[in-house]
């Protein structure tokens, strides 16, 4: 049982809604971003996804790019992403963090020696957007192999007949992308996520969490109601654009976790 | 042509759109149903008879193909060698072979219903052929180009508005082709409906780089049927410019199981290949990696970030190339080299000399190799080079390396 197993597992029996808070490794600055991360799990966070830099993020919206840019203007590499994993894990050996970016970092480095290093930095799952299904033999089968969630992202253009394949070598919970679209775009309808969460819960008994599009306590709320979990990205990373202090930051994350933790 | 299929290279890519270790499907899952249900289209339209016909009609009616073989006969003298022909696929309309490809894709679109076309550009030729058939066919054109292309190729930018089209100027990341190709991704995986995505190279996710080859591929089948007719054989060695990598690939692709045929592509060296950023020849300096939905090589630092190239010719601007290519490259059925913007600039005023004819300045670096291979070889070796561009486009970037000010000539 991973960290995200006993997570999930745990919120279940207290009956709530995972929050889950993205950042970006090493924005603005490596320490700064470390300062942030470590204060996730306080401002109530159940699931922290740390993103991996790359220049060419093409899922993501200008927010998620720009701090992928800082990062990098920065010095951030994957090796430094892997190292403030490690520092977080120091002091916190229970809330699971997910590494999310794109495969080519991770292919230069080479496959076995990125899931060896990211296991002893504490990593617990990865979600690699640019790996579907039909590559799971460049990752997704050795990261399970190693003990790693592969968790994948579900869309609303997988239909039923896409679906099975989709959450076939899927582990920890399911990514349910709540747009067609990039990361800080448009806004998440509860009542266009609704079934499409039920479906995925059928067919892949994991929990759904739901991203893109929140931005908002309310949002929040309104979406966890219909989920197992959302996640927020873009709205934190733009408080982190913005030059917003690690407190204001923490601060405006605890009012997101609290929206996904008063659900009815 | 080799009927062994068991030996042959034509046969690529495999069903995971793979040509070797190359190419893929490294898209999110957003894009992923689009891409199976493409493909599936696009399997059904090539042995589709009535498909080809629509292609072929237009080819010849709006387009003028086929484009001419031309010997060069002065340039053969200046020389001293080889026998140097120029496929003249610069007389096509739009001025370029991208048009070739995109009468292709966009009649396969209108088959899927389509009424949005979205297309990436660097030198703009690509941009332009979209927004051309999307006029003739009265279709949305939306063309994402870099910030920094729109300022160095402004008129190729007009061409496209003239024609209807929405240009938009790419400012996310540096403003080049590769982030104008993010930014039509980013486009496609938001109007996921209603929108079909005009790749103008042979790279990104299966099924592209196969369907763009194959709609390219009729420049090396009438070089084939002209050069018999000229010559009664096959040349001895053809030769194209590589930035992506279409013209290329569509004059090699029907020659690759003639093993008499030396093939050679000419990457953008740029101020030079030792320089780290200052190129584009992604073969030569870069190794593989994953961008843009496929498996290639990539200019790439050791983090395996992105790096930018650099070329004085847009079109060639581009840190990776076709799959196929780096399969061709690793098997060694193909050779690849570079050129130097001095060497291609160099070319560029040989041609309009010796021939009277205006290269663009990527096939310019093919005719640089030309230049300097020709010399060595005997006089009934007979090269092809691609000529797949015009160079009205590259006058003012000409005049500018070349020290001139537009206004003296007034």
């Amino acid at each position: 049982m991973t960290r995200i197993d006993a997570k999930f597992a745990d919120l279940k029996a207290r009956g709530q809604k995972a929050f889950v808070a993205y950042v970006m490794a090493g924005d603005p600055d490596y320490d700064t971003s470390l300062e942030i991360v470590r204060g996730l799990p306080g401002a109530g966070v159940d699931v922290i996804e740390l993103g991996l830099p790359f220049t060419d993020p093409m899922a993501d919206g200008p927010t998620i790019q720009l701090a992928g840019q800082r990062a990098l203007e920065g010095g951030m590499t994957l090796a430094r992403t892997l190292q403030l994993a490690a520092a977080f894990r120091e002091g916190d050996d229970t809330t699971p963090i997910v590494l999310m970016g794109y495969y080519n970092p991770i292919y230069s480095m080479g496959v076995d020696a990125f899931l060896a290093a990211a296991k002893d930095a504490g990593i617990d799952g990865l979600i690699i957007v640019d790996l579907p299904p039909e590559e799971d033999s460049e990752l997704c089968l050795p990261a399970n192999a190693a003990g790693l969630n592969f968790i994948r992202l579900a869309t609303p253009t997988t239909d039923d007949a896409r679906l099975p394949r989709v959450v076939e070598n899927t582990s920890g919970f399911v990514y349910y992308v709540s747009i067609t679209g990039i990361t800080g775009a448009a806004e998440a309808d509860a009542g266009d996520v609704a079934p499409e969460v039920a479906r995925i819960q059928k067919a892949s008994g994991l929990p759904v969490i739901v991203g893109f599009g929140i931005n908002t306590p309310e949002k929040s709320r309104a979406i966890a109601e219909v989920a197992d979990g959302v996640v927020v990205g873009s709205a934190i990373v733009s408080k982190i654009g913005n030059c917003d202090s690690p407190g204001d930051v923490l601060a405006f994350v605890k009012t997101l976790a609290n929206g996904a933790h008063t659900t009815d | 042509m080799a009927n062994d299929l068991f030996n042959s290279f034509m046969t690529g890519p495999d069903e995971q759109g793979r040509f070797g270790d190359f190419g893929g499907r490294f898209v999110s899952e957003t894009l992923m149903p689009l891409i199976l249900e493409l493909e599936a289209q696009y399997e059904k339209a090539k042995t589709d008879d009535s498909f080809w016909a629509e292609m072929h009609d237009l080819w010849t009616h709006y387009v003028g193909r086929p484009s001419p073989l031309y010997f060069a006969e002065r340039l053969t003298e200046h020389l001293g060698g080889a026998k140097v022909y120029m496929k003249r696929d610069e007389l096509n309309h739009t001025g370029a072979h991208k048009i070739n490809n995109v009468l292709g894709q966009i009649i396969l679109a209108r088959r899927m219903g389509k009424k949005r076309i979205i297309a990436e550009t660097g030198a703009g030729q690509h941009g332009v052929a979209t927004a051309t058939v999307c006029a003739k066919f009265g279709l949305k054109c939306v063309v994402y180009m870099g910030a920094h292309d729109v300022e160095r190729q402004a008129p190729n930018v007009f061409r496209m508005r003239l024609l209807g089209a929405e240009v938009v100027p790419v400012t996310s990341g540096r403003g080049t082709l590769k982030d104008a190709m993010n930014d039509a991704l980013r486009d496609w995986v938001t109007n996921v409906r209603d929108t079909f995505y005009c790749i103008g190279t042979v790279a990104g996710p299966h099924p592209y780089p196969a369907m763009v080859r194959d709609f390219q591929a009729i420049i090396g089948k009438e070089v084939r049927e002209q050069m018999t007719a000229a010559e009664g054989r096959l040349p001895d060695t053809v030769i194209a410019a590589i930035g992506g990598g279409s013209n290329a690939m569509g004059l090699f692709y029907p020659f690759l199981d003639d093993k008499e045929v030396g093939i050679i592509g000419v990457e953008a060296g740029g101020k030079g290949v030792n320089q780290k950023m200052e190129h584009c020849a992604s073969l030569t300096g870069g190794r593989p990696g994953v961008l843009h939905g496929n498996r290639t090589y990539l200019l790439q630092d050791d983090d395996g970030q992105i790096l930018e190239g650099f070329s004085i010719s847009a079109g060639l601007d581009y840190p990776g190339i076709g799959p196929e290519h780096a399969w061709l490259h690793e098997i060694g059925r193909a050779k690849y080299v570079s050129i130097t913007d001095v060497e291609a600039l160099e070319a560029f005023q040989l041609c309009c000399l010796q021939e009277g004819i205006i290269p663009a300045l990527e096939p310019s670096h093919a005719l640089a190799h030309v230049m300097k291979i020709a010399p060595e070889l005997p006089a009934d070796h007979i090269i092809c080079m691609n000529m797949c561009g015009r160079g009205d486009k590259d006058i003012f970037t000409v005049a500018r390396a070349l020290g001139f000010e537009m206004g003296e000539f007034a």
